[in-house]
C-alpha cells in the first residue's frame, strides 16, 4: 500500500459513504452493493499494481565535462593536461595564453624551460616563472597529478607581489639614504669641532653649528614627513568624516606655511566657501605642502596664488599657482613618487625632503579627489586638488 | 586546425609544435641571460648559456627527424605540409638565434672594466627589443597569428636603428678612449649579434605568416 504512494483507505471510505448515501436515497441495495464491490475492487487493483516508478537519472557530477564547467569561470587560469596535451583550459587560461592552446602540446602554451621541466616531470610540484606571457610578469605554476596521466595545472599571478616587494625594498633603500646624508654631515662637523679642542676660530664654530642645526632640522622634517606618510597610508581606506568649511582652513594653512617673512607673497582668490568631508589635519598639511613648494620653487619674489573654486562636477578645487621656471613635462608623471626630485641639489638646499607631493597625493586619494599638475616652462606651475564637495 | 582522420598525424604535429616551442623557450632564456651576463660580467651565467645551446641543437635535430618522418609516413598536403615545412625552417632559425646568444655569452669575459664602460649601458634597451621580438614571434607561431607576425616584422626597423646608433656611439667612444678599444670592439660584435637575432626573428615571423596563410607577407620596402 505504501508503495503506491496513494493510501487505500480514503478511497474505500468514500466508496462506503457513497453506498450508504445511495441506499439512504432508496436505490436498490443489491445494485448499490455491486457498484460498491466494483469500486472497492478497482481500488485494490490499483493498490496492488502501483504505477511504475519513474527512474530519474542523476548524472555523475564529477565527469570530466562537468569538471571543465566547474573551473570555467574561475578567475585563476586552470589547465587540465592529459599526458602532455592540454585538454581543458578555462576562460582565464584562454585569455592569458590564447584560445589556440586547447588540444595543443603544453610546451606550445608555456615554453619557458622551467615550466616545461615542471610539466614534463611526472611529479607534483610548483615553480615560479618570469616572463610567461609578457616578459616582465611573474607566475607561479602549480601542478597536481590526478592519476591516469591527467594533471591539473594552476597559474597564479605573482607580478603584483613581486612589484610590491621590490617597491618596498626601494623605499627602504631610499629612506635610509635620505636619512644618512644629513647624519653624515652632522657627525662630520661635530667631530671637527670636538677634535679642534677649542682651537677653532669662533666664527668657524658658529658656521659649523649652523650647518649642524640645519641638517638636524632637515632630519626632523624628514622623519615627521615619513611618519605622516605612513599614517596617511594606514588610514587610506577609512573615509574622512568631518564636515570642513575650506576657506578658513586654506587661509590658515597657507599663512602657516609662508611664515611671517613670506606672508606678503601670498594672494588669495576664494570664490565662495565650500564644505567637504575631510580630515582637518590632513587637508591643512595638503595646503601647507603645496604652498610651501610654490614659495620655495617659484620665483623668489613672485606671488603665489591660492584659490578655491567650484568645478562643474560639484567638486571643491584648491589650486596653488606660482610664477617661476615651471616643471619640465618629462618630470611630471614622477612628481608624486617618494624621493623623486627634479633637481636634487636645489631641493636639498631648500630643505626639501622629496616627500611633499607624495604626501599630497596620498591625502587627495584618501579624500577621493584628484590631483592635477599643470606647468609651463618659464611661466610657472599650477597644482590643483579637486575634492568632492558637500551640499551646504 | 581541424582534427584529422588519422589521429596519429594530429599527435605528430602537436609534438612537432611542442618541440619548436620548447626550443623557442630555451632560446628566449638564452638571449635574456647572455645579455644579463654581459652587463654584470657574470661568468657562471654565461657558462649556463653556452651549455644550453647543446640542448637547443639536440632539439633541432629531433625536430628535423620528426618532420622528415611525418613527410615520409603521412604525406601531408596543403596547410599540413606548410606547417611541417615551416616547422623545419623555423627550427633552423631558432637554432641560429641560440647560437648568437651563445656567441654573446662567450664574449662576456673579453669585456673589461665594466663599471666605467659607458657603451655597455646602450645594450639593454636594444637587447630588450630583440628579446621582445623573439618572444612575440614564438607566441605568433603558437597561436598561428599572422597579424602578430607582421607586427614583429615591423619592429625590426627599431632594432636596426638601434644598431646604427650604437655603432656610431661605440666608434666615437673608441676614438676618445683608445685604451678600451678591444672591449669596445667586442661590444660592437655583441650589438651585431643582437641585430642578427632581430633579423632572424623577422625570418621566423615570415614563416609563421606563410604557415598560417600560405603566402609570405608583402615586402614593406618594395
Amino acid at each position: 500500500m505504501d508503495r503506491s504512494g496513494t493510501p487505500l483507505w480514503p478511497g474505500l471510505a468514500l466508496a462506503a459513504a457513497t453506498s450508504i448515501a445511495l441506499v439512504a436515497y432508496g436505490v436498490n441495495p443489491w445494485l448499490t452493493l455491486a457498484v460498491a464491490l466494483v469500486w472497492a475492487g478497482s481500488l485494490f487493483l490499483i493498490a496492488i499494481n502501483p504505477p511504475a516508478e519513474e527512474i530519474i537519472k542523476v548524472e555523475d557530477p564529477f565527469s570530466s565535462d562537468n569538471m571543465a564547467q566547474l573551473v570555467e569561470y574561475s578567475g585563476t587560469p586552470i589547465l587540465v593536461m592529459e599526458g602532455s596535451r592540454i585538454t581543458v583550459a578555462n576562460r582565464a587560461a584562454r585569455k592569458l595564453l590564447g584560445k589556440h592552446i586547447i588540444g595543443q602540446d603544453m610546451r606550445v602554451a608555456m615554453r619557458h624551460p622551467k615550466a616545461i621541466k615542471l610539466l614534463e616531470s611526472k611529479k607534483n610540484g610548483a615553480a615560479n616563472i618570469q616572463g610567461l606571457v609578457r616578459r616582465r610578469d611573474v607566475w607561479r605554476i602549480n601542478r597536481q597529478n590526478l592519476g591516469n596521466g591527467v594533471s591539473v595545472v594552476e597559474l597564479l599571478n605573482q607580478t603584483a607581489e613581486t612589484d610590491i616587494a621590490r617597491s618596498h625594498t626601494d623605499f627602504v633603500a631610499n629612506a635610509s639614504h635620505e636619512l644618512r646624508t644629513p647624519l653624515a654631515s652632522i657627525l662630520g662637523y661635530v667631530e671637527t669641532i670636538k677634535d679642534s679642542e677649542g682651537n677653532l676660530p669662533p666664527e668657524k664654530t658658529e658656521k659649523f653649528l649652523d650647518v649642524i642645526l640645519g641638517e638636524g632640522r632637515r632630519l626632523q622634517s624628514l622623519v615627521s614627513d615619513l611618519m605622516s606618510l605612513s599614517r596617511i597610508e594606514a588610514e587610506k581606506h577609512d573615509k574622512p568624516r568631518e564636515n570642513l568649511p575650506l576657506a578658513k582652513l586654506i587661509e590658515r594653512a597657507s599663512k602657516d606655511a609662508a611664515g611671517l617673512e613670506r606672508a606678503d607673497r601670498l594672494e588669495f582668490d576664494i570664490e565662495k566657501d565650500m564644505t567637504v568631508l575631510g580630515d582637518e589635519r590632513q587637508l591643512e598639511q595638503l595646503v601647507r605642502n603645496l604652498v610651501d613648494n610654490a614659495l620655495k620653487y617659484g620665483d623668489t619674489d613672485g606671488k603665489v596664488t591660492v584659490s578655491l573654486s567650484e568645478t562643474d562636477n560639484a567638486e571643491a578645487k584648491i589650486s596653488v599657482t606660482d610664477t617661476g621656471n615651471g616643471i619640465d613635462p618629462e618630470h611630471i608623471p614622477y612628481l608624486t613618487k617618494r624621493f623623486y626630485r627634479t633637481d636634487p641639489g636645489r631641493s636639498r638646499a631648500a630643505g626639501g625632503t622629496g616627500l611633499g607631493l607624495a604626501i599630497v597625493k596620498h591625502i587627495v586619494e584618501r579624500h577621493l579627489g584628484r590631483l592635477d599638475i599643470a606647468s609651463e616652462l618659464g611661466q610657472g606651475t599650477t597644482i590643483s586638488a579637486r575634492i568632492p564637495a558637500q551640499d551646504t | 586546425m581541424n582534427d584529422h582522420t588519422v589521429k596519429a598525424f594530429d599527435e605528430d604535429i602537436t609534438r612537432l609544435r611542442g618541440l619548436i616551442a620548447e626550443m623557442g623557450g630555451l632560446a628566449e632564456l638564452s638571449i635574456q641571460e647572455s645579455l644579463e651576463a654581459m652587463l654584470k660580467g657574470d661568468a657562471a651565467l654565461a657558462k649556463g648559456v653556452v651549455k644550453r645551446d647543446k640542448k637547443i641543437d639536440a632539439l633541432e635535430s629531433e625536430v628535423d627527424k620528426l618532420a622528415v618522418r611525418i613527410i615520409a609516413l603521412r604525406a601531408p598536403m596543403a596547410d599540413d605540409l606548410r606547417e611541417v615545412i615551416a616547422a623545419l625552417k623555423i627550427a633552423g632559425v631558432v637554432e641560429r638565434i641560440g647560437d648568437y646568444s651563445k656567441n654573446i655569452a662567450k664574449r662576456v669575459k673579453e669585456v673589461e672594466e665594466r663599471k666605467h664602460f659607458e657603451p655597455l649601458t646602450l645594450l639593454p634597451a636594444m637587447g630588450e627589443i630583440a628579446a621582445e621580438m623573439v618572444h612575440d614571434v614564438l607566441t605568433a607561431y603558437a597561436a598561428r597569428d599572422p597579424i602578430l607576425a607582421r607586427e614583429v616584422i615591423a619592429t625590426d626597423e627599431k632594432v636596426d636603428a638601434f644598431y646604427n646608433s650604437i655603432f656610431r656611439n661605440v666608434v666615437s667612444y673608441m676614438v676618445e678612449n683608445p685604451a678600451t678599444i678591444s672591449s669596445a670592439a667586442q661590444l660592437l660584435f655583441v650589438a651585431r649579434n643582437i641585430e642578427r637575432i632581430g633579423d632572424h626573428a623577422t625570418n621566423v615571423a615570415e614563416m609563421v605568416h606563410f604557415a598560417a596563410t600560405g603566402n609570405y607577407p608583402p615586402d614593406e620596402d618594395a
